[in-house]
C-alpha cells in the first residue's frame, strides 16, 4: 500500500469519531455504575445488569445498522426487521437441535449440525427470504414496501406459531443417482423437525458462547477466568462471567458491523444508495440500475438482521413466536431515529442510548429502588392505587403502582421521546450529519499546476 | 447565411444516405402516447443531427416534456420507435439509455439534495469498479477502488472549474439556488460521457448573467463535438442560438426548420398567439 493511502486510512479512522463513541458508551456506564453504588447493589448483581445492559446495548447498535442501510441509505422503509430477525434464529434452531430421537419424545428435533454452520444457514435463509421479499416490493413505491415488509414479518409470526409447520418427518436418506451411480447419499440424523408451533422450541444444543469460544481456542482459558472471578462472587459464578463475555463478543460484532456498512456506505455503491434515497429518477437517469443496487442493499440488510436475531435470540433456552412481535421492529427504529438516519456512527449511538435509557433503563430503575427500598405489596389497579391519594394524601400505593407498572410504562415513554424528537430533533441526535459517500477525500486533489486552463481544455472533451 | 448552410446539409444528407445514422444519432419515429383520453404525443418524428443544438419548442401542453420522457424511457410509448446511434432503444430502461450516452437533465432541477455537491458529480460516471458491493468491502480490491475515485475525483473538479461552480463543491446540493442546480445537472449529465444531452428547460428560473454562462458552456460543449437537444419555452433564447428548430403544438410537430424559418412561419405565430393575429 502506497503511503498515502496509508494516511488517509488513519485520518479515515480519526475521522470517524471513535471519541464521540467512546464519550456516550462511558457516560451510559458510568450512570449505570454510579447508580448502582448509590443505591447498594451487590457485586454480582452489579455485573448482571452491566452485561445485561451490554447485551442490549450491542444487539440494538447491531440492528439499528442495518435498518440504517435500507432506510438511512437506500430509503427503504422496512418494518418488518424481526421477521428476519425470527427467520435467522429459528433457521438456525432447526439446524442446530439435536436429532429428535436424543431429545425427547414431545419436542421436535432438528438436523443436529454445528451451531456456527447452523448460524450461516440462518443467515443465508434470512438473506434468501429477504430477496424473495423484495423481488416484487421493490418495484412497488416506498410505502407499499412498507406494508408488504410488516405483514411479511406477521406472516412469518404465524408460521412459526401454526400447527401446520409444528413438525415434519424428514425422509430416511436422500439419494442423487445418476444412471445408477450414486453420486450424493446423505443420511440425515432428524427424524422429525419443525417450528414447535405456539410452544416454540427449546433449544437444546450447545450454549453459543461456548461454542464461540472452542472454536478459537479460548475455552480453556475461558475457564481460567471464570474460576478467577470466584474470588469476587464466591458462588456460582459462571453464569455472570458468561452474560458478561458474551456482551463484549457482542460489542466486538458491532464493531464488524460498522466496519463492514461503513465501507459499503463510503464506496460508490454507497453513493448510488444514497443517490435512490434522494430520487431513483436521477440515479436512473444517469444510468445507475437502481433496481439490482435496491435489491443488494436489501438483501444485506436482511441477512445482518437475521444474524442479529440469532445472536440475541439463539442464547436463551427456548424461542417462541410471541417474541417476535412488530414492537421490536418499532424498537430498532426508535434506536435509529434517535440516532439519526444516514449516519453509522448515529447508528450505534442510537442503539446505546436507547437501550440505556428507554428499553434498559426503567427495568433498571426498578431493580434499583427494589435494593435500596423494602417494597411493599402495590395495589391490584390503578383505581386502588389512586384512592389513598383521595382519602389521605398517601402517594404511596401510587408510587407502588407505578414502580410495578415500569414495563408498560416503557411504552408510554418511548412513545413521549419520539414524539418530542419528531418536534425537536427530527435528524437524530448527531443533528444533520451524512458521512460522505465515497471511498477517498473528495477534497481538491493537490497536484499542482495550472488548475484553470487545463480545465476550460479538457472539461469538455468527448470520449 | 443560415439557409445555404441548410441548403449544403439537406444536398449532403441525400447524397449519402449510409452515414445518416452517424449524421443523425437520434431518430425518433412515429412516437405516440396517450394518457386517458389526451393525446399528449401525437406521430412525432423527427430527427436530431450529430454536432447541433436543435430546439424543441412549443406552448405549454404541446408535448415536449412527454416526448422527452418517451426518447429517455421515463414513459413507455404506445406506439413509434426512437433510435439512437443506429440501434434501437424504444422501450429501454431509462438507465440503460443513459447507459448508451444519451443523457438527460430535468425540467425542475432535480438535484440529490442531500448530498453535497461533490457527491452528487462524483455519483455520474459510468462503470464505476466501486458500485459492485464486493469490490468496496472485500480488503485489498478496495485499493483498486480507491486508485479510480482519485482518477474521477480530478476529473470532477476539472468539470467543477468548467462550470465555474468549485467553491460550491462541499454544499450540500440541496443549498444551491435555482441556476446552480442547473449548471451543477448539466455538469453531472457530462460526467456520465454522453454522446448526446437533452437539456428540459434548462434556462427556467435562471437570471440572465447565469442564463449567458450557461449558453456559453453548452456552444463550447457543442463544438466539442457533443449534441443538444433543448425544450425551451422562451422563443427568443431558442432563435438566436440554435441551427434547427422543432415547434410542437397539441402533441404533433407544427413545423421543422431553421430559426428564420420557424420565425416567417404563420402557424407558429398562431399556434403561440392562439390565432388571434
Amino acid at each position: 500500500m502506497s503511503p498515502s493511502g496509508f494516511r488517509s486510512r488513519a485520518s479515515d479512522l480519526l475521522n470517524r469519531d471513535p471519541g464521540l463513541v467512546l464519550a456516550v458508551f462511558g457516560g451510559i456506564y458510568l450512570a449505570y455504575i454510579l447508580a448502582g453504588l448509590v443505591f447498594g447493589f451487590s457485586v454480582r448483581g452489579h455485573m448482571n445488569s452491566i452485561a445485561n445492559l451490554t447485551f442490549y446495548v450491542a444487539v440494538f447498535g447491531m440492528l439499528a445498522l442495518a435498518l440504517n442501510l435500507h432506510w438511512g441509505y437506500t430509503g427503504l422503509f422496512n418494518i418488518g426487521v424481526v421477521g428476519f430477525m425470527g427467520i435467522g434464529v429459528y433457521v438456525t434452531a432447526v439446524l442446530a437441535k439435536p436429532p429428535a430421537a436424543q431429545g425427547g419424545a414431545a419436542q421436535v428435533g432438528g438436523f443436529g449440525l454445528p451451531l456456527g454452520i447452523a448460524a450461516i444457514g440462518g443467515v443465508l435463509v434470512a438473506a434468501a427470504v429477504g430477496l424473495v421479499v423484495a423481488l416484487p416490493a421493490l418495484r412497488l413505491r416506498a410505502d407499499y414496501l412498507a406494508i408488504v415488509t410488516i405483514a411479511f414479518s406477521e406472516i412469518i409470526r404465524f408460521t412459526f406459531m401454526s400447527d401446520t409447520f409444528q413438525s415434519f418427518d424428514v425422509p430416511g436418506t436422500v439419494d442423487i443417482a445418476v444412471g445408477g451411480v450414486t453420486l450424493f447419499s446423505y443420511d440425515p440424523a432428524a427424524e422429525m423437525v419443525g417450528f414447535g408451533g405456539g410452544g416454540g422450541l427449546i433449544l437444546n444444543y450447545v450454549d453459543p458462547l461456548e461454542a464461540i469460544l472452542r472454536t478459537l481456542f479460548l475455552w480453556d482459558p475461558y475457564l481460567g477466568l471464570v474460576d478467577a472471578v470466584s474470588v469476587v462472587i464466591p458462588s456460582n459464578p459462571k453464569p455472570v462471567v458468561d452474560g458478561f463475555v458474551y456482551g463484549l463478543v457482542l460489542l466486538g460484532v458491532v464493531a464488524l458491523y460498522y466496519w463492514l456498512l461503513s465501507r459499503t456506505g463510503e464506496s460508490p455503491f454507497g453513493r448510488v444508495l444514497k443517490a435512490i434515497r434522494e430520487d431513483e429518477d436521477v440515479a436512473n437517469s444517469l444510468g445507475k440500475d437502481t433496481s439490482r443496487f435496491k435489491l443488494k442493499s436489501f438483501v444485506l440488510g436482511c441477512a445482518l438482521m437475521g444474524f442479529a436475531g440469532i445472536l440475541w435470540y439463539a442464547g436463551r433456552g427456548s424461542i417462541t413466536p410471541p417474541s417476535f412481535r412488530p414492537n421490536i421492529t418499532f424498537y430498532v427504529w426508535i434506536a435509529l431515529i434517535i440516532g439519526g438516519a444516514g449516519s453509522n456512527t448515529g447508528s450505534v449511538l442510537g442503539g446505546a442510548v436507547f437501550a440505556a435509557l428507554l428499553y434498559e433503563g426503567p427495568r433498571y430503575f426498578k431493580n434499583l429502588v427494589q435494593a435500596a427500598v423494602d417494597i411493599p405489596d402495590g395495589p391490584g389497579s390503578f383505581g386502588q392505587a389512586m384512592a389513598p391519594i383521595g382519602a389521605s394524601l398517601d402517594p404511596v400505593p401510587f408510587l407502588v403502582y407505578t414502580l410495578n407498572s415500569i414495563g408498560q410504562l416503557r411504552l408510554v415513554i418511548m412513545g413521549l421521546v419520539l414524539i418530542w424528537l419528531m418536534h425537536n430533533r427530527p435528524e437524530g441526535m448527531l443533528g444533520h450529519r451524512k458521512e460522505t459517500a465515497a471511498s477517498v477525500d473528495l477534497s481538491r486533489p493537490d497536484r499542482g499546476g495550472p488548475d484553470e486552463d487545463v480545465a476550460a481544455a479538457d472539461g469538455g472533451e468527448t470520449r | 447565411m443560415s439557409e445555404t448552410t441548410e441548403q449544403a446539409d439537406r444536398t449532403a444528407a441525400e447524397a449519402s444516405n449510409a452515414d445518416e445514422r452517424g449524421r443523425y444519432p437520434l431518430q425518433v419515429r412515429n412516437l405516440k402516447k396517450t394518457f386517458g383520453g389526451i393525446t399528449a404525443v401525437d406521430d412525432v418524428s423527427f430527427e436530431v443531427e450529430e454536432g447541433t443544438l436543435t430546439g424543441l419548442i412549443g406552448p405549454n401542453g404541446a408535448g415536449k416534456s412527454t416526448t422527452f420522457n418517451l426518447i429517455t424511457g421515463m414513459n413507455d410509448p404506445d406506439a413509434g420507435a426512437v433510435r439512437f446511434n443506429g440501434e434501437e432503444i424504444t422501450r429501454l430502461a431509462s438507465h440503460e439509455i443513459a447507459d448508451r450516452g444519451l443523457v438527460r437533465t430535468f425540467q425542475i432541477a432535480r438535484e440529490l439534495e442531500e448530498m453535497t455537491v461533490l457527491e452528487n458529480m462524483m455519483l455520474a460516471p459510468k462503470n464505476q469498479r466501486g458500485e459492485k458491493l464486493w469490490r468496496s468491502v472485500v480488503p485489498g480490491l478496495r485499493d483498486d477502488v480507491r486508485r479510480q475515485e482519485e482518477e474521477l475525483l480530478e476529473r470532477v473538479w476539472e468539470v467543477l472549474d468548467f462550470f465555474e461552480i468549485d467553491h460550491l463543491a462541499e454544499e450540500y446540493a440541496g443549498n444551491l439556488s435555482g441556476g446552480q442546480r442547473k449548471l451543477l445537472e448539466m455538469a453531472r449529465a457530462l460526467l456520465t460521457d454522453p454522446d448526446m444531452l437533452l437539456l428540459d428547460e434548462p434556462f427556467a428560473g435562471v437570471n440572465p448573467s447565469l442564463e449567458r454562462r450557461l449558453l456559453e458552456h453548452i456552444h463550447e460543449l457543442r463544438e466539442d463535438g457533443y449534441t443538444f437537444l433543448i425544450v425551451e419555452h422562451d422563443m427568443d433564447l431558442i432563435m438566436n442560438n440554435c441551427e434547427r428548430v422543432i415547434v410542437m403544438h397539441q402533441g404533433k410537430i407544427l413545423m421543422e426548420g431553421t430559426p428564420a424559418e420557424v420565425k416567417a412561419s404563420e402557424d407558429v405565430i398562431e399556434a403561440y398567439l392562439g390565432g388571434e393575429v
